[in-house]
């Protein structure tokens, strides 16, 4: 009946009830509610810029910025412009990242596995340290390291020596360091490029064993050899400086890492080691029983059977919810400015502050943490993918 | 190609989410502009003055454990209220820390800052504030331990200096150690608490601010005698109240309240006395109390606005006296802050 009445209400409807309209209009909707909320925002903002006098606009980033910055890992003086002010405060938020995601990796790791720990010590205090620290708000910890433990250690007049390589008081902790900056930066590119060689030195070892079953004798003494290249490198290399206590108070040599810094690295690291150490006793409870069962029945002890077969397939389950603990750390590390630590936030603070452009700041400021974290999910798809199933 | 369809709808996004922060704010600007074109109209219609404090400094705003208001800068609130609305406790105080407060201000969640605000050229031009006149004129200063041995600024190389951010000490700290070249540490704090907390348990050597908030901070210290003030002053720090810029008549009603208050000084005229002057034949004191001429209603208040003022909160003597001054705690002399015609800076322009 329908195909004999005007063609006009037959197309209406027909096209009503096809699903391909309703796919295309739902995306038309949705792009049109998207533009019309986007430009609304931006419409009003202009406005308000322009009733309050002000174009839109970031040349201010080139005037001096007065400021002092408490400590930078580039070169900066107060009468610098705001870019480069902005530019130490981002280096100083990427040693807080870095070491953190280090730290976090390692502690996390740690207190996942130990909650499988049949040591009943082991086992207890793993879990007493995620239940514990998982339920206090972030700042809150970052308070309570800052004043509260780091803010207990001696002044520089009765400081606390550690076997005469380290120092630590209220300002900060002194540790041996490299006598440059650019030796450091070699040693860690050595420590990581060694560490890289190992890994594919064993897995290349593995793969000879398997397949040949012969001893792997000479690849372990390449690794010997690497090993003993490293430490040569690291030991001798760096020309290391030991900091020394001066009489009276105080510390010359050495690397000074600020009571900020020291404080703002150990609370964002505990803090988040608590929630990773769940991430890793959840892969490692998603293993079937029966991959443990298999392995213990070939005879091999618990340690083999963990590092062999469950943690490698425990990762899959791991890497994915790690990429988001690692980017909470870096966004995290943004508080670290209420304990006075000069990183990218606090400095575009005071930028927005002196220069009366919280607008223009903000953006700044969001766009470089949507970069920080976008690259880390990058490195990490890498790496998600290294570890999934290898169809074969 | 996915990825890139993603990325832009992030960074739309955060576009959207940043414009969305100004919108709220900026949308009672505009309500208030569209209603008759001034914040003056927005707080008479609320009947209630929003007053930006620090809420942190004794004598100048601090709040008490029950919730009271008190202090020079929130007198100032009073006053503008007590103008304006006729009633001095018609004020709702926020508290804003150094960085949040003229973003407050310029978009509307406040009408007025009186928050120790410094006023500089900057401010006062690519900032977009409005200063009215000055209500306490202050210096830097540095606050130090009595036996630190620390006596001049030169002594500070190498040692950590405590900080309050978005101020402007924080940038003439750095101009005053670059002009004599001294190397020093500075540890720069958001919350005003955690940078005396961290002074006090000594993280820091010296602790600077404008000398007033010095002065007033050392009395919530643990042991107020252990701390000496510096004989240095670094700069000159006019504090006042602050309005945005581009409205007039907000702007009028803020000054000619504060002026008022060092006009009624100069009169004589105070909180008890007010009364008596009510059928006076001075001329000058009749205009000003608004029993000749219009000068109230010509700026949108009540003609005997200052009449209300000085009745609920007192004229500008008074109001130092009682909360830093001879009768405070503090103590702290007149100096700057006297009259003109006793060898001080407030002055005020006639009322006519």
């Amino acid at each position: 009946m329908a195909h004999d009445s005007g063609s006009k209400s037959f197309n209406l409807k027909a096209m009503l009830r096809d699903e391909r309209f309703w796919k295309i209009a739902f995306q038309v909707i949705t792009l049109l509610v998207v533009f019309l909320l986007l430009s609304f925002f931006l419409g009003n903002l202009n406005r308000n810029l322009i009733q309050m006098g002000r174009a839109f606009g970031f040349s201010f980033l080139l005037n001096p910025a007065g400021f002092s910055i408490g400590e930078s890992l580039i070169q900066y003086r107060p009468n610098d412009p705001y870019w480069r002010a902005l530019m130490v405060g981002l280096g100083n938020t990427l040693t807080l990242v870095a070491a953190g995601i280090a730290l976090t990796t390692v502690l996390g790791t740690a207190a996942g596995v130990a909650s499988f720990s049949k040591n009943w010590l082991v086992h207890r205090l793993s879990r007493i340290y995620v239940g514990l620290v998982r339920n206090v708000p972030l700042l809150l910890q970052l308070f309570f390291w800052y004043f509260a433990i780091f803010g207990a250690l001696p002044s520089p007049d009765n400081q606390i020596g550690v076997l005469g390589l380290a120092f630590l008081n209220n300002r900060g902790v002194y540790i041996p360091w490299a006598s440059s900056a650019v030796l450091a930066v070699l040693g860690i590119a050595a420590t990581i490029g060694a560490a890289i060689a190992a890994f594919y030195l064993w897995q290349w070892r593995t793969k000879i064993r398997i397949e040949t079953g012969a001893g792997g004798q000479t690849q372990l003494i390449a690794l010997a050899v690497l090993g003993l290249v490293w430490l040569a490198i690291i030991v001798f290399g760096m020309n290391w400086t030991v900091p020394e206590g001066i009489e009276g108070g105080g510390v010359t040599g050495g690397l000074r890492l600020s009571r900020e810094y020291v404080a703002a690295l150990t609370a964002l690291v505990f803090y988040t080691s608590a929630f990773v150490a769940e991430i890793v006793r959840a892969g490692i409870q998603s293993v079937s029983k029966g991959q443990w069962e298999a392995a213990r029945s070939l005879g091999l002890h618990a340690g083999i059977v963990m590092r062999l077969v469950v943690f490698p397939q425990a990762l899959r389950v791991i890497i994915p919810p790690m990429n988001s603990e690692y980017m909470n750390l870096t966004k995290n590390t943004s508080l670290a400015f209420a304990i006075a630590f000069p990183e990218m936030y606090s400095v575009a603070t005071t930028t927005y502050n002196q220069t009366g452009r919280p607008v223009e700041v903000f953006v700044v400021l969001m766009a470089t943490y949507l970069i920080l974290c976008l690259l880390i999910t990058l490195v990490m798809n890498q790496f998600n993918q290294a570890v999934q199933f290898k169809e074969r | 190609m996915r990825k890139w369809g993603l990325l832009a709808a992030a960074l739309g996004l955060t576009m959207a989410a940043c414009g969305g922060g100004t919108t709220t704010t900026a949308d009672g600007e505009t309500e208030g502009v569209a209603a008759g074109g001034s914040r003056l109209d927005v707080v008479k219609d609320r009947g209630q003055l929003i007053c930006g404090v620090d809420g942190g400094i004794p004598g100048f705003s601090f709040v008490d454990e029950s919730g009271t208001y008190s202090g020079l800068d929130v007198d100032v609130c009073k006053a503008v209220a007590a103008a304006v609305l006729g009633d001095a406790e018609a004020v709702e105080y926020r508290r804003l820390d150094s960085t949040e407060r003229f973003t407050a201000l310029s978009g509307g969640e406040v009408d007025m800052l009186s928050r120790n605000t410094t006023w500089t050229v900057s401010r006062d031009t690519s900032v977009g504030l409005e200063f009215a006149p000055t209500t306490f004129f202050d210096g830097q200063g540095m606050l130090v331990r009595a036996d630190s041995g620390l006596e001049t600024l030169e002594d500070f190389a190498g040692q950590a200096i405590c900080v309050e951010t978005g101020t402007t000490t924080e940038l003439n700290l750095t101009d005053q150690m670059r002009q004599i070249n001294v190397d020093f540490e500075p540890v720069v704090f958001q919350d005003a608490d955690a940078a005396y907390a961290a002074y006090a348990e000594g993280r820091c050597e010296g602790m600077t601010s404008d000398k007033s908030q010095l002065v007033a901070r050392r009395s919530t210290l643990p042991n107020p005698d252990e701390h000496v003030l510096l004989e240095v002053t670094m700069s000159k720090e006019p504090l006042g109240p602050v309005t945005t810029n581009n409205d007039s008549a907000w702007f009028d009603v803020v000054k000619w309240t504060t002026y008022g208050l060092i006009q009624a000084e100069e009169f004589g005229i105070n909180s008890e006395n007010v009364a008596t002057f009510e059928g006076t034949e001075n001329p000058d004191i009749a205009r000003f109390l608004g029993a000749e001429g219009t000068l109230g209603t010509d700026m949108g208040l009540p003609n005997d606005f200052m009449a209300n003022v000085i009745g609920q909160v007192g004229n500008y003597g008074e109001i130092y006296e009682r909360n830093v001054g001879a009768d405070s705690e503090f103590a702290l002399e007149r100096g700057q802050n006297a009259l003109w015609t006793e060898g001080g800076l407030m002055y005020s322009p006639p009322f006519r």
